[in-house]
């Protein structure tokens, strides 16, 4: 099962406004392969989103640019797909949750037709509307809902399960690839525990590839396969769950997020929180993004880009790890 | 709970009913409880288990329908207007939402400083305005921000007016409602730190609400954990983590996603079912619903808070009939 399913090669994404640019995604490449999770990691404003939105290519038209890079897909690269291919593929191969199942549901349209739109839009396997029918109550079930439900509408079911319902929309067309922005940010932890686990066993079932958005590392820690962790529209650290949660190796932005969050097992009295913001993505600073933050930064830090050091399958951009033990220096190819 | 002195505040039977379609919805039902000077108390629970609730109802901002709220001994509830209006100096509240909970009309010194205006605590606006300057240092808000307006701060940055604004009167309580939870985890932890050494500094005491488990651990000396309205257990913080006694306190905690990866497939313990409806709850324990150790007296008699073990209340029928038996 571990074949190749997306390969994300040197991925920026702008926005363009009058006044400003904003480099919003720089120069990002990761694999993924199928059957596999990858949890993307990050802050607000990491940039995880809108890599989400490129990878859908529903970038805001007039604003949003891809400048450079290539998003290769089942052998397809999807920044030089026409419209009406990414139409085929967007909803029935590759799919997304969003963040907020509030707003993501049409208030005026009854549930089981919302699902039975993208069933009827995506119909490789002709089916006709009792065959789609049947579809929608099975998916339903598998995600928990009666489908005796189906005609009622989103204003009726709870923040939980209007969260199913986005979640068998996406799976209903049984996607290669399935794209969940923060599923479970807005809901309450008992309700996120059995969305996670549901999302958890469908996976496992349906052998669907993931990409795991979230700023949990709680969650990421419990899903995940592969993590990437994201600071200022670039990929700082990239490895497997074992090296993010066990090496004890890392990025001191990756060392902060973990200083960050309160244990539950021991009791500390402080926490060692990441002083200082986010640079300001339309004015980022010269060299590593990460440098006016950064406990350890050096003068060359501030000035010039780190070069990318890896330990077989963590990565990790900082210069830190020069000269290291095992930790060996990628040329760029810029 | 014997303390020799007393405590800072206490409530007794507090209950608070809204009156909705239907009936009444009972965000708080009779809580009992009673925070020590100095101290910490973390509320934990769900949306909708009347956390927010109970701690606008303790300072007043909404009126209780019934019970006692006592601040140093004295009865809040009793005082009138102008009386209220001192006791409040005493008693603040920091609110969830930094976007929505400030004026986004008014400069940070304005804001700052509106409260010592409107209750003259200063001799005159020179006064707070160089009290303003001082409690954003305090807060850690760079003096250059003075003249600017909320919109052009993050969330970060804008909780700590919040919390300025919360210490100008020097209060001696303050109600802590959800501070951090929109806040990123870099910023959060540093929100956090904050509001410990305040505490330390200026000795005082904190009711702090809050869904995140892992927070208010860190930062509770004690912790009640509420679901319904109810309060359904009491501990400190280090005892209710180690020894959770009511099943919902146990789901509740098996539900956090730990960051470690060992635990990654140990299933999560999941409760069935979501929240019941708080309006006209009826009588028996209001979590027998979802509960997997239900029995016929759940359904029918609300369960007696009581100590389980010294210093720890649960209010469950299963750990009461398990003590007598």
């Amino acid at each position: 099962m571990s074949e190749n399913l997306l390969t994300v090669k040197n991925l920026s994404v702008e926005y363009r406004t009058d006044l400003e640019t904003v480099k919003a995604v720089n120069n990002i490449s990761f694999t993924l392969n199928r059957g596999e999770t990858l949890g993307l990691v990050g802050e607000t404003g990491a940039g995880k989103t809108t890599t989400a939105l490129a990878l859908m290519r529903l970038l805001p038209e007039y604003t949003g640019r891809i400048p450079n890079g290539e998003i290769i897909f089942d052998e397809k690269n999807l920044v030089t797909a026409s419209d009406a291919e990414m139409r085929m593929i967007r909803g029935g191969r590759i799919a997304m949750i969003f963040q907020d199942p509030m707003t993501s549901l049409n208030p005026v349209m009854s549930v089981g037709d919302q699902i039975s739109e993208a069933l009827e839009f995506h119909n490789e396997l002709k089916r006709n509307k009792e065959e789609i029918g049947k579809r929608v109550d099975e998916v339903l079930n598998m995600v928990g809902i009666p489908p005796g439900r189906k005609y009622d509408y989103p204003h009726q079911f709870s923040g939980g399960m209007k969260q199913r319902v986005v979640i068998a929309m996406a799976l209903a067309c049984e996607p290669d690839l399935l794209i969940a922005d923060e599923p479970t940010t807005a809901l309450d932890v008992t309700i996120q525990a059995q969305v996670i686990n549901m999302i958890r066993e469908l996976r496992d079932r349906l052998g669907t590839a993931m990409i795991m958005i979230t700023h949990d590392l709680g969650i990421v820690a419990q899903t995940c396969d592969n993590v990437a962790v994201m600071y200022a529209g670039e990929l700082i650290e990239v490895g497997t769950a074992a090296d993010i949660y066990k090496s004890g190796d890392h990025h001191p932005y990756t060392a902060g997020l973990f200083g960050s969050i309160p244990n539950l097992k021991t009791r500390s009295r402080r926490l060692t929180p990441i002083p200082g913001l986010m640079p300001d993505m339309s004015n980022l600073p010269p060299g590593c993004s990460f440098s006016p933050r950064c406990p350890n930064r050096n003068e060359l830090c501030e000035t010039t880009r780190s070069s990318i050091y890896r330990n077989g399958t963590h990565a990790v951009n900082c210069r830190l790890f020069d000269g290291r033990g095992r930790w060996i220096k990628e040329e760029k190819a810029q | 709970m014997s303390q020799p002195a007393v405590p800072l505040i206490q409530t007794k039977g507090l209950k608070k009913y809204f009156k909705v379609r239907g009936g009444l919805l009972h965000a708080v039902d009779d809580v009992n409880i009673t925070i020590p000077e100095r101290k910490t108390l973390g509320v934990v629970g769900e949306s909708g288990c009347g956390k927010t609730t109970l701690g606008r109802a303790i300072i007043r901002l909404l009126e209780p329908t019934s019970g006692e709220v006592l601040f140093k001994g004295e009865n809040v509830l009793k005082y009138n207007r102008g009386k209220m209006r001192d006791a409040r100096k005493k008693m603040q509240i920091i609110f969830q939402d930094p976007y929505s909970s400030i004026n986004p009309r008014m400069s940070v010194s304005e804001i700052i400083a509106e409260f010592m205006i409107v209750n003259k605590t200063c001799e005159n606006r020179k006064a707070a305005l160089q009290r303003t300057v001082k409690l954003m240092d305090t807060v850690g808000l760079a003096r250059r921000y003075a003249n600017v307006y909320p919109h052009e701060l993050d969330g970060g940055r804008r909780q700590r007016i919040g919390i300025a604004r919360a210490l100008s009167l020097s209060p001696e309580f303050i109600v802590c409602d959800e501070p951090v939870s929109a806040l990123d985890v870099s910023i959060q932890a540093q929100i956090l730190n904050l509001l410990m050494d305040l505490q330390d500094e200026l000795g005082l005491t904190y009711m702090f609400i809050t869904h995140d488990l892992s927070v208010v651990k860190h930062i509770s000396d004690e912790i009640v954990v509420m679901y319904l309205g109810h309060v359904v257990e009491q501990a400190s913080s280090n005892e209710l983590f180690e020894n959770p006694f009511h099943p919902y306190t146990k789901a509740l905690l098996s539900a956090i996603p730990e960051p470690d990866i060992e635990m990654r497939n140990m299933p999560i313990t999941v409760i069935k079912g979501e929240v019941t409806s708080p309006i006209n709850p009826g009588s028996g324990c209001r979590f027998a619903a979802r509960c997997d150790y239900v029995m016929d007296i759940c359904k029918r008699e609300t369960p007696v808070f009581s100590e389980h073990k010294p210093d720890h209340y649960v209010s469950c029928w299963k750990l009461h009939s398990n003590m007598k038996g």
